[in-house]
């Protein structure tokens, strides 16, 4: 069966914050679902199904919450997805959504994901040993962090790179009414004096915790024409193991596999001239130049050098997360469909303060688990194969 | 025929009361992998799609899934996806994508080791966690508040109901003779706890011939939600299970595997169906001889398939069901030609 084309006809999201406590879990995914609705024009009979995602359901303590809010979600009556791939979940909601479009099975689908994680302690859900299993103890930017110092020593990037992305991000999420963190005074030099958190990692590159939902609305060509959408060119998810040895924390070899399909797909050989503007997921500053390198923006071990150019900010060759991105705003389920929502926005003109001039092409990127899974789109504002 | 998809393969666990292996399924998913692979003659590198189902919740644990991986091997790394829900679910995922003609085989697998954790307590965490489920109301004794509704209608009585469970092998007086677990359940009429695993391969019209000798088509596939407010449903019948066997096409079913963790689950689900008595329901048991959690779906479909891979039957149904009360549930019709 030949793959149906597949867009994003609307998109919406909640005002990001540490405690969403006037709006329940319910309130808060229809909160970002009203306004994906009202964005793409459609109303609930129009909806076919319903796919939700969110990280683990530890951290707001509710097992598998999507049957509780089967009614928020406009889903009573109506099949129900429940997706979750740890940190990409958001990404892979994307994904899934689009492929029940583009496999002719529905014409139009509602992608939710959401967190809210003032309802519990994401820090003690990830803390949970489990019998037989190497404790780590460190959360995710103790994790992360030995990455980093890898990835500085192999690449023999200056150490204010990281603090580079931040400002930038920050700075972004000014021009984002969304954002949970607006800075729009914080600069390189504010960043490199905040507290060191887990070495090199500091407080100001680190991602907040956020409560937040993102909604977008897919359909097929048939209710997309005629209306502003983001046409879906590619999509990609690939997995590799936690730990093993000779495994590649810094450039995990999935990541990379990924790129190479959504670029394939998407019919991109040049991915830095031919890709707009970039929302990666970048939750600790120094992933910026990484996932650059990891998704073949630039060689290997040159990825700081175009964030240190500027060429990442907006204005720059290739804008990454004008939206403000993870740094400014982590509802950690709803991250990576925010970073696929913002893509959509671009290339539809409709990003407000943050859109970049003349966006066509935008990439949506999310990861999630110790670096081993990956879920990317591409999204155009013609049709596959109209440029 | 083009886009169509088949059940090419069924692997399952013992379906046991207690395993010694993780909570994250690894040491129940090996052999299975391994079972299915040898039967289909697939390496792990041919298969295009991979899903599973599972819980969190019932690990007992964040990101159980990611652990289970390492069931697979997944290097170099692999196309994947997970749905916190039983692996039927992760079946129709996989259905999806091999329709999208972006994969030719995908295989499926779901694991529970509810051993782990008091299940009955696990699982009143689904309800709405700001009104019901302060209150702890646990999995058995709301089956029985929905068992009593229908005694109350006349739609079943419990001699029914303990003859659903001896399924012609045990006497009937005699397990009535038993006390109540949850009145109006006995353990009879309760799914026992399990821990288990199972596993499905998918493979396209293309690719279905050349793996199994008779594959089961599915001609459809459905689900549907229904509303969590438990007093807002009528628990006497399934509407969601209509609407989904209704969209899926079940007609001329010969048998079915139906998911009902409890006996009353199983009448009610068969009248909802409109199965009558020349349909086989459950002839592996059910999910009252083992409920591995997040599996005991998926493995209906298996169950239901192996009868058209066997050549016992022509047209069956398989039914997956997730949530309280059968909230959310799944209706998988396939045909063998």
């Amino acid at each position: 069966m030949a793959k149906q084309l597949a867009a994003v006809i609307g998109t919406g999201q909640t005002h990001h914050t540490a405690k969403r406590q006037d709006v329940s879990m319910a309130g808060l995914c229809r909160e970002a679902i009203d306004r994906a609705m009202a964005d793409a024009g459609v109303d609930w009979p129009e909806i076919d199904a319903v796919v939700l995602g969110k990280a683990p359901d530890l951290f707001e303590g509710v097992m598998m919450p999507e049957l509780f809010l089967a009614d928020a979600l406009g889903a009573t009556g109506k099949p129900l997805l429940r997706v979750h791939t740890a940190g990409s979940v958001g990404g892979s909601t994307g994904n899934v959504a689009a492929s029940l479009v583009q496999s002719g099975v529905h014409r139009t689908v509602l992608a939710v994901a959401f967190e809210k994680q003032s309802e519990s302690n994401a820090m003690w859900a990830l803390s949970i040993l489990p019998p037989f299993s190497m404790p780590v103890g460190a959360g995710a930017g103790g994790y992360f962090a030995p990455h980093v110092r890898s990835y500085i020593r192999r690449s023999g990037a200056p150490e204010h790179i990281g603090a580079v992305v931040a400002a930038k991000d920050r700075r972004n999420g000014a021009r984002n009414p969304y954002a949970h963190l607006k800075q729009p005074d914080i600069t390189v030099e504010s960043v490199r004096s905040s507290p060191m958190l887990w070495d090199p990692i500091r407080y100001d590159e680190t991602c907040p915790s956020s409560d937040g939902a993102a909604a977008v609305v897919i359909a097929d060509e048939s209710v997309a024409s005629g209306r502003p959408a983001a046409w879906i060119h590619a999509t990609a998810m690939r997995t590799e193991p936690t730990t093993f040895a000779g495994r590649d924390q810094v450039n995990p070899q999935a990541g990379r596999d990924a790129a190479a399909a959504l670029w394939r797909e998407a019919g991109i050989t040049d991915p830095l001239s031919e890709v707009d503007v970039a929302e990666i997921y970048v939750p600790f500053s120094w992933f910026e130049p990484m996932w650059l390198e990891n998704l073949g923006f630039s060689e290997l071990g040159q990825g700081w050098k175009l964030t240190e150019a500027g060429e990442t900010a907006l204005g720059g060759r290739l804008p990454v997360n004008p939206s403000g991105g993870v740094l400014s705003s982590n509802p950690i389920g709803a991250s990576g469909l925010l970073r696929f929502a913002e893509a959509a926005m671009q290339v539809m003109g409709r990003a407000g303060e943050h859109q970049v001039d003349g966006a066509r092409i935008a990439l949506g990127h999310a990861y999630g688990g110790g670096s081993q899974y990956f879920s990317l789109w591409v999204v155009g504002a013609e049709r596959p194969g109209a440029r | 025929m083009a886009g169509e998809v088949a059940v090419v393969g069924f692997a399952q666990a013992p379906n046991v009361r207690r395993t010694h292996g993780t909570t994250n399924g690894v040491e129940m998913l090996v052999p299975v992998f391994a079972e299915l692979l040898a039967a289909t003659g697939l390496s792990k590198r041919d298969i295009g799609f991979w899903c599973s189902g599972s819980s969190d919740y019932l690990a007992g644990r964040a990101f159980s899934f990611i652990a289970a991986v390492d069931a697979i091997g997944a290097w170099p790394p692999i196309a994947e996806s997970h749905v916190e829900m039983d692996a039927a679910w992760a079946l129709y995922e996989a259905w999806v994508k091999i329709r999208t003609g972006e994969v030719d085989t995908a295989l499926v697998y779901g694991f529970g080791k509810s051993s782990a954790g008091d299940l009955r307590r696990v699982l009143a965490l689904q309800l709405d966690p700001y009104l019901v489920a302060p209150l702890w109301p646990d999995s058995v004794g709301v089956a029985g508040l929905q068992a009593r509704l229908g005694l109350a209608a006349g739609l079943w009585t419990q001699r029914q109901m303990a003859e659903v469970a001896a399924r012609g092998q045990r006497d009937v007086d005699e397990l009535l003779a038993r006390p109540y677990v949850a009145d109006p359940l006995r353990a009879h009429d309760c799914a026992p706890i399990t821990d288990g695993a199972a596993a499905v391969v998918l493979a396209s019209a293309e690719r279905a011939g050349e793996l199994c000798a008779r594959p089961a088509w599915i001609t459809g596939i459905e689900h549907r939600v229904e509303t969590p407010n438990l007093g807002a449903r009528d628990l006497t019948t399934s509407p969601s299970t209509v609407a989904a066997a209704e969209a899926a096409g079940a007609e001329g079913i010969e048998l079915a595997e139906l998911h009902a963790p409890f006996s009353h689950q199983e009448i009610l689900l068969r009248q909802a169906l409109g199965l009558g008595e020349r349909v086989r329901v459950n002839p592996s048991g059910g999910a009252l001889a083992g409920n591995p959690m997040f599996a005991a779906g998926l493995a209906r479909i298996g169950e239901a398939a192996s009868r058209i891979h066997s050549g016992a039957a022509g047209r069956v149904l398989a039914h997956a069901t997730s949530g309280p009360l059968l909230q959310q549930n799944l209706v998988c019709v396939m045909e063998g030609r």
